[in-house]
C-alpha cells in the first residue's frame, strides 16, 4: 500500500509543475518557460472578472431571483450550484431541516469561472463549461473557438463527448439533458439553439451526470433527486428508465472504458455497479459515508474509488471468471503527512476526485483542502502486473493561490499522459508525463523526452489565437 | 394470419410458447387487478372498517368468482388478438384517405365489434363487483300513483357502464389502428422480463387512468347527445318500461353525479388496465432476444442456425431477432464471435460470415436503393428534371458494391426485398388485395417508382415517365395539384401496401364510385393526401430497426476482427461492407435534407401506442454514423490499402478525419 509519506516533497515557493521526464517531475517558475515539443493545447485563462457581471450573482440578492415555480428540491440545488453554500443553507433550513442535503455537495467548484471540462475522446478539442452558462468549444484545427449558448442551458454540471461521433456533446443542466450537435467544419462561433437536442424526462432534473456508453450507442443521465437513472437512445430520443430502491437518488454514473459496466453514486453510503449486458446491479453498501469518486481502469476490470469521511482510496476487481470481487481493497493511504524541509508543507487529506490516465500508467488524485493546507494533486504510477499497486509520483502544484478543481486527462496523448487541470483562478492548464507505455511498445525504442525542436513558431501561433479569443 | 396460416418453426417453438406463457401471466394477475379495482369501486370515506370488510366479503363471493372466469375468457380474447396482430414493422397510412381505409376495413371491423362485446362483458363484471345500483339491468320500479305499474324497470344505469364498456371497447380497437398499438418495438437495452414488467407497471396503470379519462369525457358527452336511442330500444326489446320517476341519464342532472362518474371511470381504468397489461406481458415475452445458434453439428438443425434465420424473408419477427441476437453476439460475446469467424470444416470456406455479412448487406443496399428511388421520384415530381450524373455513379457503385460481396450475388440488387419484408401480419391490407387491381381511380396516378429499382437503365425509364404522366394529368386537374400530385403515390416501398389499401375499394355501404365521377374523386383524394407530410419518411423507415441492428451488427464484427479474426475472413469483405455503407450513408444524407424529412414528430402522451418507428429514421442516421466510425477508427490508417472508390474514399477520408 502506497502512502503520501512516500512521495518526494512537494514544490515550495511559487514553483509550477511543468511535465514528467525521466521519470521525474519537472518544475519551473512560469508555465511558459519550456518549449514543447508537439501540438501543444492552449492553456486558457477565464478569471471571473472577465464573465458577464449579471452571471456572478451576489449572495444577497440571489434568493429573491430563485425560481419559485421551481420544487424546493430544485430551488435548494439551483441555489447551490449558483452560489455555493449560503444560498442552499438558507434554502434548505427555510423549509425543512431534517433533510440531509449532502447530495447536492458533489464537489466544491462554485469559486471558479469553470464548472466543467471535457475532452474530445478521438480529436484534440475540448469543451469548457462557463460559470455564465455559456460552453466554449476549441479545437486544435481550427481557429474558432463556438460558443454554445441555449435558453435552457443553466448550471452546467457535467459534460461528455459521444464516443464514435465528431460533434455531439452531452450537457447535464438544471432542468434537462441537452444534446448539442456541433458540426465541426462550421465556421460559426454561436451555433443556434437549434443545434441542440433538449432531452427531459419528468421528475429527472437537476441532471448532475451524463456518461456515454464507448459504443456510442447509449447515454445515461443521472439526477440526485431522482431514483430512477435515464438510459437514453439520444438519437430517437426515448428513454428507459432504471430503477432501483434505496440510495434516494443517482448523483454519478460513470462507464467502464471496456462498456460492459456502470458504476452508479448514491448521495447516501451506497453505490452500485450495473453491468450492462442485462441491466442488473450489485449494491455496495459503504461504511462510512457516499462515493465521492470513482475511476475506471482502461480494461474495465477495475474500479478506484473514495469514500467520503476517509482517506484511503478503495480498489475492486472485476473478472468473468470469479463472478465478482466479494470486498474492496484498500490500495492507498492518503493521511496527512508533512513534509520538513524550509518551511513545514502539509499535504493529504479526503479524496475529491480521481483520474487515471487511458494507458493505465498514471493516477491523478485531487485531494481536498482544508483551512491549514491547500487542496493539491497527488499523481501515482500504477502497476497491475504481477500486483496492482500504486507507486508515487510526485504532487502537481500551481500558481500561488491557485487550487486546482477539476482534473482530466487527454485521452490518446501519443507520448504517455497529459493531464488537463482547471484552476480555482480560472486557468486551465496542460502537465504532461513522458514516459514509454508497458502495453504500446514505442517502436523507435529512444525515449520520448521532450527534445528542444524548432516549433516555437508554430506555438506561438496557436497562443496568439487562443489569447485573442480569450480578451 | 401470421401465426396460423405459416409453417415456421419459429412461430411454432417459440412465439406461440411465449404468447401462451404472457397470456398465462396476465390471466394470474387478474385477481390482483381484481382486488384493486373492488377496493377503488366500493372506496368509502367514512366507513373504513366496513368498506374494508365489505371488501373481503365480496372477493369470496360466487358472483366475483364468476366474473373473475369469465374475465380470463376476456384476456384469452385479447391476448389472441394481440398474437394475431401484431406486427413489428408498422403500416403507416401516407394519407388520411389511407387512414380512413384503415379502419374501415372488415377485419378491423371484426376486430372492433369483439373488442366491443368482449368490453361489455368487462363492464358487467365491473358491475356486478360495483354492485348497489349497477348490479343488474332490471331494478324494482319505484311505485308510482298508478297501481299497474310494472314489477321490474329497466336499471339505466346497469345500462349506461355496459354501453360504456362497449364504447371503450371501440375506442380501444379505434385508438389501436391510429396510434398503431400492433406494433411492437424493441427496447434499447436488455433486461429480465421481472425486471421490465415492474418497471413498466407503474406506467401501464398511469396510462389506463388516463386513457381512461379521455374515454369517460367522450363518452360522456356521446351520451348525453344520443344516450336516448340505446336505452329506448333496450327497453323496447326486452319489455322493461322506463321508470320515468327517476332522472335519466341523458340529462344534465343524471349525468352531473359524481360517484357515478368515478365509477365509470374507475371501471375504464380496470377495463383498460386488464387490456393494457395483456398487451405490455405480449409485448415483453415477444421481443425477449432469442439466442440463435451460429452453426450446428447436426444437419436437421441447420435451418435454426443464425445464417440460415437470417435470410428468412417470411416471418419478420424471426428475422428481427435473429438481426437483435448478431448485434447482441456482435458486442457481448466473444466465443459466439469465434464461431462467425470460424472455417468450415471440411473445405475451409467461411461460410458463417459469408453468409451474415451477405444477408447484412442486403439489407443495407435495398435501403439505399429505397432511399435513391424516392429521392429521385420527389426530385423529378413536378419538373422534368435528367437523372443526375451523381445518382447514375451511385447506382453503379452500388451494383459493384453489392456484386462483389460474396458469390451468388446476382440476386442482391435485382430482388424487391423490402415488399417480401413488408409483409407483416399487420399490415392486413397486403393480403387482402394484390397489386393488380388497381381501380381506374389509382391507375393514372401510380408512377410505378416505389419499387426498389435494380438498373440504371429501369429508372432512366421510370424517370422520364413521371413527366409524362404530368402532361397527361396537366388535362384533368389544376398545375399546383399536378406537382404535389405523384409524391404522395410514391411515398414508400410501403406505397404498395397503402396503394392498395386505397385501390380496394372502401367497405362502404355505398356502391363503389362510377366511372365519371373518378377525376372529381381524384381531386379530392389528391387534397386529403397532402395532410400527413411526415409519414412519407417515416414509412420508408418503418423497418429501420433491423437496419440498424444489421449496422450494429457488422460494424462490431469488422471491429473485433481486427484482433479476433485469425484467417482474415473479413478482409475480403471490408471494401463492400465500407462502400454499402458510404452509399448508405450518402443516401441518408441526401434524404434528410427533403422537407419534412428532419422534423420531428410530437410527442404523445401517454398512451399505450408505441411511437418508437416515428423516430426511427434519426436512430439510423445515427447508428450509420457511428458504425463508420467504429470501422475508421479501429483500423486507422489502415483503411488506406483497402480499396473502395475514389468518391467513397473521400467520404472516409472525411470520417478519419472527424469531420463528419
Amino acid at each position: 500500500m502506497c502512502s503520501l509519506a512516500l512521495f518526494p516533497p512537494p514544490l515550495s515557493g511559487g514553483q509550477i509543475t511543468l511535465y514528467e521526464a525521466n521519470n521525474e517531475l519537472v518544475a519551473g517558475s512560469s508555465p511558459d518557460c519550456y518549449e514543447k515539443q508537439h501540438w501543444d493545447p492552449p492553456s486558457l485563462n477565464f478569471p471571473r472578472e472577465t464573465l458577464k457581471p449579471h452571471s456572478r450573482p451576489e449572495s444577497s440578492s440571489k434568493a429573491a431571483f430563485l425560481d419559485h415555480k421551481d420544487t424546493l428540491w430544485m430551488r435548494s440545488a439551483g441555489a447551490w450550484y449558483m452560489l455555493a453554500y449560503i444560498c442552499s443553507f438558507k434554502e434548505l433550513f427555510n423549509h425543512c431541516e431534517s433533510f440531509s442535503f449532502n447530495c447536492f455537495f458533489l464537489t466544491f467548484r462554485s469559486d471558479s469561472a469553470i464548472r466543467s471540462f471535457a475532452w474530445h475522446p478521438h480529436t484534440d478539442k475540448f469543451a469548457v463549461a462557463l460559470l455564465d452558462d455559456s460552453i466554449k468549444i476549441y479545437n486544435s484545427r481550427s481557429a474558432t473557438a463556438p460558443t454554445l449558448k441555449h435558453r435552457l442551458q443553466r448550471n452546467v454540471s457535467a459534460m461528455q463527448w459521444k464516443p464514435l461521433c465528431a460533434s455531439a456533446l452531452a450537457v447535464a443542466c438544471h432542468t434537462c439533458l441537452l444534446v448539442w450537435h456541433v458540426d465541426p467544419s462550421s465556421l460559426s462561433t454561436r451555433p443556434s439553439s437549434g443545434c441542440a437536442q433538449v432531452l427531459s424526462h419528468p421528475g429527472h432534473s437537476p441532471v448532475t451526470s451524463v456518461a456515454w456508453s464507448p459504443s456510442g450507442s447509449l447515454l445515461v443521465s443521472a439526477s440526485p433527486v431522482d431514483t430512477a437513472m435515464m438510459v437514453w437512445d439520444v438519437a430517437a430520443e426515448n428513454c428507459v428508465p432504471l430503477q432501483r430502491v434505496g440510495g434516494g437518488g443517482v448523483t454519478n454514473v460513470s462507464w467502464s472504458p471496456d462498456g460492459s459496466r456502470l458504476l452508479a453514486a448514491t448521495p447516501s453510503a451506497l453505490f452500485r455497479v450495473w453491468e450492462t449486458r442485462m441491466w442488473t446491479c450489485e449494491r455496495w453498501p459503504c461504511l462510512k459515508g457516499r462515493c465521492q469518486s470513482a475511476c475506471w481502469s482502461p480494461d474495465g476490470s477495475r474500479l478506484l474509488f473514495s469514500v467520503q469521511g476517509e482517506m484511503v482510496i478503495y480498489a475492486l476487481t472485476f473478472s468473468d471468471m470469479t463472478g465478482g470481487p466479494k470486498s474492496a481493497a484498500v490500495v492507498a493511504d492518503l493521511s496527512e503527512t508533512t513534509f520538513s524541509g524550509i518551511d513545514d508543507i502539509t499535504v493529504g487529506g479526503e479524496v475529491q476526485s480521481l483520474a487515471w490516465d487511458p494507458t493505465g500508467e498514471r493516477l491523478a488524485v485531487l485531494l481536498k483542502g482544508s483551512s491549514s493546507h491547500p487542496a493539491i494533486i497527488a499523481v501515482f504510477k500504477t502497476r497491475s502486473s504481477p500486483v496492482f499497486e500504486l507507486l508515487p509520483c510526485g504532487f502537481v502544484s500551481g500558481e500561488i493561490g491557485a487550487e486546482p478543481r477539476l482534473i482530466q486527462f487527454h485521452p490518446h496523448f501519443q507520448h504517455g499522459a497529459l493531464l488537463t487541470v482547471c484552476w480555482s483562478n480560472g486557468r486551465i492548464s496542460h502537465v504532461p508525463f513522458y514516459f514509454v507505455s508497458v502495453g504500446r511498445p514505442h517502436t523507435g525504442g529512444s525515449p520520448p523526452l521532450p527534445h528542444i525542436t524548432s516549433k516555437i513558431e508554430d506555438y506561438s501561433t496557436t497562443h496568439t489565437l487562443y489569447t485573442e479569443q480569450i480578451s | 394470419m401470421l401465426s396460423f396460416n405459416q409453417d415456421c418453426w419459429f412461430v411454432r417453438k417459440v412465439v406461440r410458447w411465449r404468447a401462451l406463457a404472457s397470456i398465462a401471466w396476465s390471466v394470474l394477475l387478474l385477481p390482483a387487478t381484481t382486488t384493486l379495482f373492488v377496493f377503488l369501486v366500493r372506496f368509502s370515506l367514512f366507513h373504513p372498517v366496513e368498506w374494508i370488510s365489505e371488501c373481503f366479503g365480496l372477493l369470496m363471493a360466487a358472483s366475483t368468482i364468476f366474473s373473475l372466469i369469465l374475465l380470463c375468457g376476456v384476456v384469452l380474447v385479447i391476448g389472441f388478438f394481440n398474437l394475431e396482430g401484431y406486427t413489428v414493422v408498422p403500416s403507416i397510412p401516407c394519407s388520411r384517405v389511407a387512414l380512413l381505409a384503415k379502419v374501415l376495413h372488415p377485419r378491423q371491423c371484426v376486430h372492433s365489434l369483439v373488442h366491443c362485446t368482449v368490453g361489455m362483458m368487462v363492464m358487467w363484471c365491473a358491475s356486478v363487483m360495483a354492485g348497489g345500483r349497477y348490479q343488474a339491468l332490471g331494478s324494482p320500479c319505484t311505485r308510482g300513483e298508478s297501481a299497474d305499474a310494472p314489477e321490474v324497470c329497466l336499471n339505466e344505469y346497469h345500462v349506461f357502464l355496459l354501453l360504456a364498456g362497449a364504447f371503450i371497447g371501440y375506442s380501444h380497437s379505434f385508438l389501436g389502428v391510429v396510434q398503431n398499438m400492433n406494433y411492437v418495438s424493441f427496447q434499447i437495452i436488455q433486461q429480465y422480463k421481472y425486471l421490465r414488467c415492474k418497471g413498466s407497471l407503474p406506467w401501464v396503470l398511469k396510462c389506463s387512468a388516463v386513457q381512461s379519462l379521455y374515454a369517460v369525457r367522450n363518452y360522456v358527452a356521446l351520451y348525453f347527445f344520443f344516450g336516448h336511442i340505446p336505452r329506448a330500444w333496450i327497453s323496447n326489446s326486452l319489455n322493461l318500461p322506463i321508470d320515468s320517476s327517476l332522472h335519466s341519464l341523458d340529462s344534465l342532472t343524471g349525468l352531473l353525479d359524481f360517484s357515478l362518474l368515478y365509477h365509470l371511470w374507475i371501471s375504464g381504468a380496470f377495463l383498460l388496465l386488464t387490456w393494457y397489461i395483456t398487451v405490455l406481458l405480449f409485448r415483453i415475452y415477444v421481443t425477449e432476444a432469442h439466442r440463435f445458434p451460429v452453426q450446428s453439428t447436426f444437419a436437421e438443425d441447420a435451418e435454426q442456425c443464425l445464417p440460415k434465420v437470417l435470410s428468412e424473408k417470411r416471418t419478420p419477427i424471426m428475422k428481427f431477432l435473429a438481426l437483435q441476437d448478431l448485434a447482441l453476439l456482435s458486442q457481448h460475446s466473444p466465443p459466439r464471435r469465434q464461431e462467425v469467424f470460424s472455417l468450415s470444416q471440411p473445405g475451409g470456406h467461411p461460410h458463417n460470415w459469408n453468409a451474415i455479412s451477405k444477408e447484412c448487406l442486403a439489407l443495407l443496399s435495398d435501403l439505399t436503393q429505397r432511399l435513391v428511388a424516392h429521392h429521385d421520384a420527389v426530385a423529378s415530381n413536378g419538373r422534368a428534371r435528367p437523372p443526375s450524373a451523381t445518382s447514375d455513379t451511385r447506382t453503379t457503385s452500388n451494383s459493384s458494391v453489392s456484386s462483389a460481396v460474396v458469390s451468388g450475388t446476382e440476386d442482391l440488387p435485382q430482388t424487391p426485398r423490402p415488399s417480401v419484408l413488408l409483409k407483416t401480419p399487420g399490415s392486413v391490407f397486403l393480403k387482402s388485395s394484390g397489386r393488380g387491381i388497381s381501380s381506374p381511380l389509382t391507375a393514372p396516378f401510380t408512377p410505378d417508382l416505389d419499387s426498389p429499382f435494380s438498373t440504371p437503365s429501369l429508372r432512366h425509364l421510370a424517370a422520364q415517365q413521371v413527366p409524362q404522366q404530368g402532361q397527361w394529368l396537366g388535362s384533368v386537374q389544376s398545375p399546383h395539384i399536378i406537382r404535389r400530385g405523384p409524391k404522395l403515390w410514391s411515398t414508400s416501398t410501403d406505397s404498395q401496401a397503402n396503394g392498395s389499401a386505397l385501390a380496394s375499394p372502401v367497405p362502404t355501404p355505398s356502391s363503389p364510385p362510377p366511372e365519371q365521377k373518378s377525376s372529381f374523386m381524384a381531386q379530392w383524394l389528391q387534397n386529403r393526401k397532402e395532410q400527413l407530410p411526415e409519414a412519407s419518411s417515416q414509412a420508408l423507415f418503418a423497418d429501420s430497426q433491423a437496419h440498424i441492428w444489421a449496422l450494429e451488427g457488422l460494424s462490431h464484427l469488422v471491429a473485433a476482427s481486427f484482433s479476433e479474426d485469425k484467417y482474415g475472413v473479413v478482409q475480403t469483405t471490408l471494401p463492400s461492407i465500407l462502400g454499402c455503407m458510404l452509399s448508405l450513408q450518402e443516401a441518408v444524407d441526401r434524404h434528410f435534407k427533403l422537407p419534412h424529412a428532419s422534423s420531428k414528430p410530437v410527442k404523445t402522451s401517454c398512451s399505450m401506442g408505441d411511437s418508437t418507428y416515428k423516430t426511427l429514421r434519426f436512430a439510423l442516421r445515427a447508428a450509420l454514423k457511428t458504425s463508420i466510425y467504429r470501422i475508421t477508427s479501429t483500423f486507422g490508417e489502415h483503411l488506406n490499402a483497402v480499396c473502395i472508390s475514389a468518391e467513397h474514399q473521400k467520404r472516409l477520408q472525411q470520417f478519419m478525419e472527424y469531420r463528419e
